[in-house]
């Protein structure tokens, strides 16, 4: 067995932390500097931030979010959204993140998943994908919150993203993002058992049995989650235990 | 207060090696320059990426000499990740390299799969425990102190070392059935395989005993 690590999922549109449903309806939540700061004290094992307007606009504004975060906050940081070359991933690195994940530049330049798993290493490039669901069994490949078609089948794209030199892939289900229904556990499965690198299941985490079902059913090497965790409707402390009671191992956190 | 110096070789996450440093009271330098290296009072050499390519950043700047001068002083030097991995002879990652030498011993590529627990994936990316290893009798004196047997401290890595003299490895964690180093000790050298500056309050009390 191995551990399961639980990601914080924090979506940004700067200044505040924010929550969609399927990626849209955009709802303001508060300061993300303090959710995180109350994740990283209940014991989450990763932080997540996602600029989810960024690729919209050309540009990432969670430089100084990221700063002030690694001041404080010593668990690993990923950060997400509008980056476009290896220099805005270095500009982040150096800001505190520890991976960056890559989605719509990806998906325009995929030579670019090989060119920073190069400079920095694979542990730092993070394959994020959003998948909707086309029939059964198959998924596409979006970008823009789910608005921008791709054309790529999920699976042969996470399957290239591994060979190119990405690390890890976080996929998340637009069909399934903020409705609280639970993963797209097919989705997940189709992922991980198509790749040989670390997937992170992303993506309608309602209650802690969502967890146990997406990495006992859909292999997943890690949960994110965000509406439960903003809206206080389990703790981390809470999943935790559940997770353990369900014999799934997770880490003990100091008091 | 305690001074210490941070290897600046262009590889890896310095700014949370050095803002974690000052989470427990330390004065840090982040630095290439190797005087300041060489007369360190504690020397961290931090570092994620590809054993290669962190040799090369090392040789372009002058700085092995440098390391292995002050390794030579018997002040404290704490290698994190890719740093504890150059502290050995030598690296298989693409092709075969040669390291410091500080400590006998190669670095590997951690197996894909064992007869007990199939395939797996690599890297190796989470929380995993520390344990004592056989030949280690206790961890007084040593960067874990005050950790205790079986806390969580966080991986990343697709590569381990393999220490030659056993009694190196003073702690071990268990992936998929594999056996890692997971901190290493000879003398005034410790390593670590995992990231003390991303393990919460655990890796905070590592550093701060350092």
């Amino acid at each position: 067995m191995k551990n399961i690590r639980i990601i914080a999922r924090l979506d940004i549109k700067a200044p505040n932390l924010i929550k969609g449903i399927h990626l849209e309806g955009l709802r303001v939540i508060g300061d993300p500097l303090e959710y995180a700061t109350k994740y990283y004290n209940d014991g989450a094992d990763e932080l997540l931030y996602m600029d989810i307007v960024a690729s919209l606009y050309n540009r990432n504004q969670l430089l100084g979010l990221v700063e002030r975060t690694a001041r404080g906050i010593f668990i690993p940081i990923t950060v997400g959204g509008g980056i476009r070359n290896v220099d805005d991933a270095h500009a982040l690195l150096r800001a505190g993140a520890d991976k960056v994940a890559i989605n719509t530049a990806a998906t325009k330049r995929p030579e670019l998943i090989t060119d920073i798993a190069k400079r920095f290493g694979s542990q730092c490039m993070i394959l994020s994908i959003e998948a909707k669901r086309v029939t059964v069994g198959k998924w596409e490949v979006f970008t823009d919150n789910g608005r921008e078609h791709t054309g790529l089948d999920v699976v042969e794209w996470a399957k290239k993203g591994a060979q190119l030199g990405a690390g890890e892939i976080i996929v998340t289900s637009v069909d399934q993002e903020g409705t609280r229904h639970g993963f797209d556990v097919d989705l997940v499965r189709a992922v991980s058992e198509a790749v040989s690198i670390p997937v992170v299941a992303s993506g309608g985490m309602g209650q802690p049995e969502h967890l146990v079902g997406v990495v006992k059913n859909g292999k997943a090497d890690a949960v994110a989650m965000a509406d439960v965790l903003h809206y206080n409707r389990f703790s981390l402390p809470a999943i935790r235990q559940y997770a353990r009671s369900q014999d799934l191992m997770v880490r003990d956190v100091p008091l | 207060m305690k001074r210490v110096v941070v290897v600046d070789y262009g590889m890896g996450n310095l700014f949370s090696v050095c803002r974690a440093l000052e989470a427990t009271g330390a004065s840090v330098l982040l630095t290439s320059n190797p005087d300041e290296i060489q007369n360190a009072e504690r020397l961290v050499l931090p570092g994620v990426g590809a054993f290669a390519e962190g040799m090369a950043e090392i040789g372009r700047r002058g700085l092995a000499d440098p390391i292995l001068a002050f390794a030579k002083t018997g002040r404290p030097l704490l290698g994190i990740c890719l740093g504890m991995q150059l502290m050995f002879e030598s690296g298989e990652e693409f092709g075969t390299h040669e390291g410091l030498g500080l400590l006998p011993g190669s670095v590997v590529m951690l197996p894909t799969s064992n007869p007990t627990f199939g395939s797996f994936k690599i890297p190796h990316i989470g929380w995993n425990k520390l344990a004592m290893t056989g030949q280690c009798k206790s961890w007084n004196n040593t960067i874990l102190k005050n950790t205790a047997p079986d806390s969580f401290v966080y991986f990343v890595h697709s590569y381990e070392c393999k220490p030659v003299i056993e009694q190196h490895c003073i702690a071990r964690t268990e992936y998929c059935g594999c056996t890692i180093a997971a901190v290493v000790r000879k003398d005034n050298i410790s390593g670590c395989q995992f990231h003390p500056e991303k393990s919460g309050k655990t890796g905070l009390g590592i550093l701060t005993d350092f």
